[in-house]
């Protein structure tokens, strides 16, 4: 679908957002929900106490099939996508040959396929990739589903009134379900730090669905500006800000990602560049940031030692809701990277003291058993 | 007691020979819930146009400019410890700074009630 003024593409939930009152800005080539009337602060501080519901339909979404397909798969991200049980996910990155990120990436196995979801900015540059790259599996790319995402403490109770199995899946599983006789795949997952689902339903359902989830009185409509406040507060890297081509998995301390057969046998782009790092170490690394005050450090913010001497830079930097204060992250000279050490922040010329921290910046509520 | 406004969606407010200047309601909703402000402090001197005051919400930072010359009497420094001022009173409890003009024609050439009110109708 396109929305004639101006070029931008609209997800089924288009009429929704306008009815409730949404601000909608043009974001990876798409009409999104910036903020509803609530406003970023309260859809923030609703989805850590109750349930916030997200359009999440501008990401891409895919399965590949074949018998292959997961070690197919792993001939592009470093992650252990082999050992991924039936049913399990996992968060992995698609890297390039200098070990930069290409993208990140959520990979379910369903069984008979992998089902993939990537970021929107980068679908069409991934999904090219993959088709150009995978000769053991097929790509299917998913078009005819939107995705929403159901987050916080709520989440679970609401979900369960139209699908009670989805009250005993933990975190980092998915499964077919049927909400209402649709047919619908569930994960328990998310990017908020929340406990909560993402639900991938067929187009034409999408709307009403969604309009369900909202009668329920836990449940408030939540735009892109408190998504990007709840991950920040969750620690999680948005693609492009934290992440990119220039920065190696290493770097951006997602080593965690990278399983240990894997890091034993290599076999993904930049390898080399990747498990030399893991040995090695790097010049720098992602790390979080409280600033002293009140005042925000936004992302491209200049971070110094306490010399005045250039030290990194803030990726992503605001104001957290929930710890009801500034919060960032950025690269930081190794040498700096250890928690409690002490760095000035350049806000506006002006040198800003701040303390160097281990995300996340407040607690991550997944349910794992 | 005049009120006068910039197209940068400040209003001014003048008693005696000095300037109330704050944000207008519009301003407010276009940033949303403003979590921090920066106020310049008293004896400080500033060209019209030039940065004064920063206001920023969850989402970004924006600048207030001076819109006149002349040299800052006080900074609201009620909204360092509760920038919502801003958003729930932003023509009054939330104002930024006081100004003490030198030219006081400067204000001549800014927008009226009027003339702001059609501005922000422009701006649907």
């Amino acid at each position: 679908m396109a929305d004639t003024t101006n070029n931008l593409k609209t997800t089924p939930l288009d009429q929704l957002h306008h009815e409730y009152g949404a601000k909608m800005v043009p974001f990876a080539g798409y009409s999104m929900p910036v903020q509803y009337k609530a406003g970023v602060l309260q859809e923030h501080l609703h989805t850590r106490s109750q349930a916030g519901l997200f359009d999440v339909s501008h990401m891409g979404q895919a399965r590949l099939q074949g018998s292959k397909a997961a070690e197919a798969l792993e001939t592009l991200v470093p992650g252990d996508i082999v050992g991924l049980g039936a049913g399990n996910m996992r968060y992995t990155l698609l890297t390039n040959d200098k070990g930069g990120i290409r993208d990140d990436l959520m990979v379910t196995h369903c069984g008979d396929s992998l089902y993939i979801v990537v970021n929107a900015a980068c679908k069409d540059a991934d999904f090219a990739h993959m088709q150009a790259n995978l000769t053991d599996a097929k790509l299917e790319i998913i078009e005819d589903h939107a995705l929403l995402a159901l987050q916080g403490p709520k989440a679970a109770e609401v979900l369960a009134r139209y699908a009670p199995a989805v009250r005993h899946m933990v975190f980092l599983t998915g499964q077919a379900l049927r909400i209402n006789d649709i047919p619908c795949f569930i994960t328990r997952s998310g990017y908020t730090g929340e406990d909560g689902y993402e639900i991938s339903i067929p187009n034409k359902d999408a709307d009403a669905f969604a309009r369900l989830l909202l009668s329920e009185h836990e449940v408030m409509p939540i735009g892109l500006g408190a998504r990007d406040s709840l991950r920040l507060e969750a620690g999680l890297c948005l693609y492009g800000n934290d992440i990119d081509e220039t920065t190696t998995p290493v770097e951006a301390a997602l080593n965690w990602t990278i399983g240990k057969r894997r890091r034993a046998e290599g076999g993904f782009p930049g390898a080399d560049v990747i498990l030399g790092q893991i040995k090695d170490g790097t010049a720098r690394k992602r790390v979080g940031l409280i600033p002293d005050g009140r005042a925000p450090a936004r992302g491209g913010t200049e971070i110094q030692d306490l010399d005045g001497a250039a030290a990194g830079i803030v990726t992503s930097g605001g104001f957290g809701p929930t710890v009801d204060g500034p919060i960032a992250m950025g690269y930081l000279r190794t040498d700096l990277a250890e928690p409690g050490t002490r760095v000035n922040l350049m806000v506006r010329g002006k040198a800003q003291p701040a303390e160097v921290v281990k995300p996340p910046f407040v607690k991550q509520n997944y349910v794992k058993d | 007691m005049s009120v006068k406004y910039t197209k940068d969606h400040e209003w001014i407010r003048l008693d005696g020979d000095v300037a109330t200047v704050g944000i207008t309601n519009y301003a407010q909703e276009q940033l949303g819930d403003v979590v921090f402000v920066e106020v310049p402090e008293a004896g400080t001197q500033f060209d019209a146009g030039a940065e004064a005051a920063v206001v920023e919400s969850v989402k970004a930072a924006s600048e207030v400019y001076a819109p006149l010359t002349g040299e800052i009497v006080e900074g609201n420094q009620a909204l360092a410890d509760d920038p919502s001022l801003v958003n729930s009173d932003p023509e009054g409890a939330g104002w930024f700074f006081k100004i003490k003009p030198d030219d006081l024609s400067q204000m001549d050439e800014m927008l009226d009630d009027i003339a702001y009110r059609a501005l922000l109708v422009d701006l649907g």
